[in-house]
């Protein structure tokens, strides 16, 4: 193995990983060493900006990156995958890890600015190791280095025992999610022999690998992991805790990057699942294939799909059922992102047949691009709503929905922030989420025509529109019923321009959605 | 040229929604005067497209990796409704005229809420359509919510929620019609040259018929109508039942029989009679219209009559659209234009002219009022549009639903006799209303002379709004080849099979 060229490939593709570290790094220097007297408010911009630039500069670096990924040996064992989805996926947690740094200028839950930006980094830099992984070690890796930064942000908030509680549970549920996690790959590894995905995806396509007992526990240990990351439902208990408890910065990372990239590991991890697929799906129906079940000599794709189409479905239910009887928008935006969790876990199984089909069939393969469009639009809100929660909650004291009374007349751009939002997390054209959820429902049906995919897309948009009862309430609050309390509600420049800004976007995105689309197809052609 | 009718009105929108508050006559002007603009362009529209097909607009890639298109045209039905929508839109705003609360966001959302329409019916790309369509509800809700009056966020929460389910069921079937077409297109051209298979439309159909059915007030999806009109403010109410109702009827005409025709073929089996989608339809459209006007006669609010009148009249519009014939369809789209005039002055008599004078809707109450003596304007304003809504010939409503009748007859006359009952009872709750209301003999107690106040005098919107309104309906009904000559060739079109 010739070493030097090894490392020079490895410090080429993770470029923008180092970027992120130096900075995390350069913003303890100056605060710990430069700033020990300035006042917080000037300590907190001098952070964040910091913070900005580093995800700027690791942005720019994306581009330097070497194509083909990291090998060892240049051969087909990857360790670091770039370009393709992985890019998209980083270029998306930069940009949203920017602006929850932007989001914490005004706020004043900690005095530990350099700490809390560094961590935020760090955390960044696990995700963008996640979003490029294609070894199974390497995912580990990034996936604890992301976690333990978040746990860390979640009990940021010294003085409340809410946010202490929150990452307590946070840390236990993750720690305990990590270990099946680790006990999944392990058995994947014992049963082929590699920790590469694509090795492994190959290994199992040999026939005896794959109905091996111990394949079915792996691929549930390996989804409880996962989806632990994602919120799915089952493990979705730690989300309104944390989301209610952590500090609004530090909760509008957690809603948004970690979703970034663990969805983009779900689909690195379809992707190379598609070996699997070429032997069991020449000629036979998707539905046919489902239906025999997941005991009838069937392997990790079969089984995989059924649980996380499952997983999906829970999700979406309960998700949806759960936020209507929610009276705080934290808990109530928690709800609503293990629903959205679960309208994206239905893209993750079509993508892996899109995959597949694709060498065997002409189709599309829509899945990926309408996923990744769906998430990253999904972390832009999520970072406004959070960001819009955050100033009420620093005005009023609490984020229930009575907080939100008469919010059009105490502050007219901040409602119509929250309006365009919410109505965006609803699904209600034009806007950004309507497109991402017709895009990723479009695609989910156009690989078979069989029931399945039928039924799974009517239940999600019958859920959808229940899930505009609870969005309604929280605008209803804010336009409709009668404020008690009518002082003006100021919130600071930098804030209000970014909420603005993703606003705007959200409906940019939503009246003309090829240009993200189009970026992201470019870089994941549908072949 | 149409298409300004939509830029105009979101135009409209969004400056209103910047205006600065404290001067609402600011915002009353602005609001007529895009209103009138989009009149005057359905009007030009209307007139340039007289003996003409179907005239493309504009038509711009929108996504163009799924042949998603920003197209918008106008064949003779869209040019008849977008006609209606100008009209209805200029009288929501005279008749709103006396909005003090929050009048720029009140505007706002109503010229939002007419641009959502515009579009609806000027989009010819599925995709398009939908989201106009959705566009729809948002205003909707806050119109009600905010400005409305009885039970008004009970309301405006049921009306946003039957709304969203009806366009969830739409956007199911969306979603299936462009994928088993291929995915390469949403015009709706493109896919009703598709060719979907027969089984597809057969499951497809109902899915998408009911969907865009509810807003049309079908029964039994029709609930959410009465308490909606009800609780709405008047220039809202006149919207809801004069043109929102219409989008319902006009997405089942335009996606759901365009684009599935065959999923009112005969199903080989029949179970009580009804041996096709198009017999269920037919049926609950009849039944929409004698109960509606059934449980209108039994109303004691002004109002509640009024909006269960509506579910009655848009149940000819369904059966109009289930006879599949030349005539019956035609009558449906005449019968659209002429409820929504007739149904938008009602509303303003019964919202605008005695609610905000008298507080009452109450006709126990208002029987001891003598408004015929106190408020003959709106006695007058009630007997013509009284006349229009039972069909008397002379106005648009008889053309409308004549033709309806003698449709529905070729198809099946007891369809017919049903509807015809309909009429009668149409005419029992209106001359019950008219008499409860303005013509009763009942004296005023005591007390109630002492009280008499003077009733606030008529304003100059209200006068405006009322002549256009039934001079409308009443140029319709006595030359209704202004809109026969638009109609019948698009009808002829799209029965022809195909959407031109």
């Amino acid at each position: 193995m010739n070493y030097p060229e090894f490392y020079s490939a490895l410090f080429r593709v993770t470029l923008p990983e180092t970027a992120l570290e130096l900075a995390a790094l350069l913003v303890l220097i100056v605060d710990l060493g430069f700033l020990r007297k300035a006042a917080l408010k000037v300590r907190v911009t001098v952070a964040a900006l910091l913070g900005v630039a580093g995800c700027g500069a690791a942005l720019w670096t994306l581009q330097l990156q070497a194509q083909g990924g990291l090998s060892f040996n240049g051969t087909g064992e990857i360790l670091l995958a770039s370009g393709g989805s992985a890019q998209v996926a980083q270029s998306g947690i930069l940009i949203l890890t920017a602006l929850t740094l932007l989001l914490l200028i005004d706020s004043v839950f900690t005095k530990h600015v350099g700490e809390y930006v560094a961590v935020v980094l760090m955390a960044a830099t696990g995700g963008l190791l996640i979003a490029a992984a294609q070894d199974l070690l390497v995912i580990f890796i990034g996936l604890e280095l992301l976690s333990l930064g978040l746990y860390i942000l979640t009990a940021f908030a010294k003085s409340s025992a809410k946010s202490a509680e929150a990452a307590m549970k946070y840390y236990l549920f993750g720690g305990m999610a990590a270990a099946f996690l680790l006990f999944g790959f392990s058995y994947l590894y014992g049963i082929t022999g590699s920790t590469n995905l694509n090795q492994i995806f190959a290994a199992l396509a040999v026939s005896e690998n794959v109905s091996h007992p111990l394949l079915i526990v792996a691929v549930v240990l390996i989804f409880a992991g996962l989806g632990f990351k994602v919120a799915a439902v089952p493990f979705h208990l730690w989300a309104p805790d944390t989301y209610e408890g952590a500090p609004a910065p530090a909760a509008a990372f957690i809603a948004s990057v970690s979703k970034v990239a663990s969805f983009a590991l779900l689909l690195s991890i379809g992707f190379a699942s598609s070996h699997i697929f070429i032997p069991q799906l020449a000629g036979a129906a998707w539905s046919a294939q489902l239906n025999a079940g997941i005991g009838a000599g069937s392997g990790f794709g079969i089984s995989w799909d059924v649980i996380v189409f499952v997983a999906a479905l829970l999700s979406m239910v309960v998700g949806n059922l759960a936020a209507l009887a929610q009276v705080s928008v934290r808990r109530l935006l928690a709800y609503s992102a293990i629903a959205h969790a679960g309208y994206l876990l239905l893209g993750i199984p079509t993508n892996n047949y899109e995959v597949a089909l694709r060498l065997s069939f002409t189709s599309s393969g829509r899945a990926t691009g309408a996923v990744l469009f769906y998430v990253l639009t999904y972390g832009l809100t999520t970072i406004g709503a959070f960001g819009v929660v955050g100033v009420v909650e620093r005005a009023t004291g609490s984020d229930r929905l009575d907080s939100f009374l008469g919010l059009h007349k105490r502050n007219p751009v901040l409602a119509a922030v929250l309006l365009v939002l919410f109505l965006s997390l609803a699904g209600i054209p034009p806007l950004a989420g309507f497109w991402a959820k017709f895009n990723l429902f479009a695609a989910v049906l156009g690989v078979s025509a069989g029931p399945v995919p039928f039924i799974l897309v009517a239940l999600a948009v019958a859920f959808s529109a229940v899930s505009l009862y609870y969005y309604l309430q929280v605008l209803k609050r804010a336009y409709v019923m009668p404020a008690i309390d009518e002082t003006p509600i100021k919130a600071h420049p930098v804030t209000l321009t970014v909420l603005v800004l993703i606003a705007a976007t959200v409906v940019l995105l939503g009246c003309f959605p090829a240009l993200l689309q189009g970026w992201i197809e470019g870089l994941c052609p549908i072949s | 040229m149409l298409a300004f009718a939509i830029y105009l009105s979101f135009a409209g929108a969004l400056v209103m929604a910047l205006l600065p508050k404290g001067r609402p006559a600011l915002a009353r002007w602005l609001a007529l005067a895009v209103a009138v603009a989009g009149l005057a362009v359905a009007v030009a529209g209307f007139i340039a497209g007289m003996g003409q097909g179907r005239i493309v607009l504009v038509d711009v890639p929108w996504v163009p990796s799924m042949g998603i298109h920003f197209l918008l045209a106008a064949d003779g039905i869209s040019r008849v409704l977008v006609l209606l929508t100008g009209l209805a839109a200029v009288a929501g705003v005279l008749f709103s005229w006396n909005i003090e609360l929050r009048t720029n966001e009140f505007f706002a959302f109503f010229l939002a809420l007419i641009g959502g329409v515009y579009g609806v019916f000027l989009s010819f790309d599925l995709f398009l359509l939908f989201v106009f369509y959705e566009i729809a509800i948002v205003p909707k809700y806050f119109l009600i919510a905010i400005w409305g009056s009885t039970r008004r966020e009970y309301a405006a929460m049921k009306l946003a929620i039957y709304s969203f389910a009806g366009s969830a069921m739409v956007l199911i079937g969306l979603l299936a019609a462009y994928t088993t077409a291929g995915s390469q297109s949403t015009g709706l051209v493109e896919l009703a040259r598709a060719g979907l298979p027969v089984s597809f439309q057969m499951w497809c159909f109902p899915l998408v018929f009911t969907g865009f059915a509810i807003l049309a007030g079908m029964w039994p999806f029709h609930t959410w109508a009465p308490t909606g009109h009800v609780a709405a403010p008047t220039g809202a109410s006149m919207l809801l039942a004069g043109v929102v109702m219409k989008l319902g009827a006009y997405g089942c005409l335009r996606v759901g029989i365009a684009l599935f025709p065959h999923g009112l073929d005969p199903w080989g089996f029949s179970f009580a009679g009804i041996g096709s989608w198009r017999d269920v339809f037919a049926v609950l459209a009849v039944i929409g219209i004698v109960y509606g006007a059934l449980v209108a006669l039994a109303q004691t609010d002004f109002k509640f009559v009024i909006g269960y009148s509506s579910v009655s009249h848009m149940g000819f519009v369904l059966l109009g659209l289930m006879t599949l014939n030349q005539i019956g369809m035609t009558g449906a789209v005449l019968q659209m234009f002429s409820h929504g005039i007739i149904a938008g002055l009602l509303f303003a008599i019964a919202g605008r002219i005695v609610y905000d004078r008298t507080h009452t809707r109450q006709l126990a109450e208002l029987e001891k009022m003598h408004l015929s003596r106190r408020l003959p304007f709106a006695a007058w304003a009630f007997v013509i549009a009284g006349l229009a809504s039972i069909g008397m010939p002379g106005f648009s409503g008889f053309w409308a639903e004549m033709q309806v009748l003698v449709g529905a007859w070729m198809v099946n006359p007891w369809w017919t006799v049903a509807a015809g009952v309909g009429i009668v009872v149409g005419v029992a709750y209106i001359w019950r209303a008219l008499q409860k209301v303005f013509f009763s003999d009942l004296l005023p107690s005591a007390r109630e002379l002492e009280q008499g106040h003077e009733l606030a005098a008529i304003t100059w919107p209200e006068v405006t709004g009322v002549v256009l309104l039934a001079g409308a309906s009443l140029a319709v009904g006595l030359w209704p080849r202004i809109l026969l000559d638009t109609i019948e060739p698009a009808v002829r079109t799209l029965l022809a099979g195909g959407v031109q």
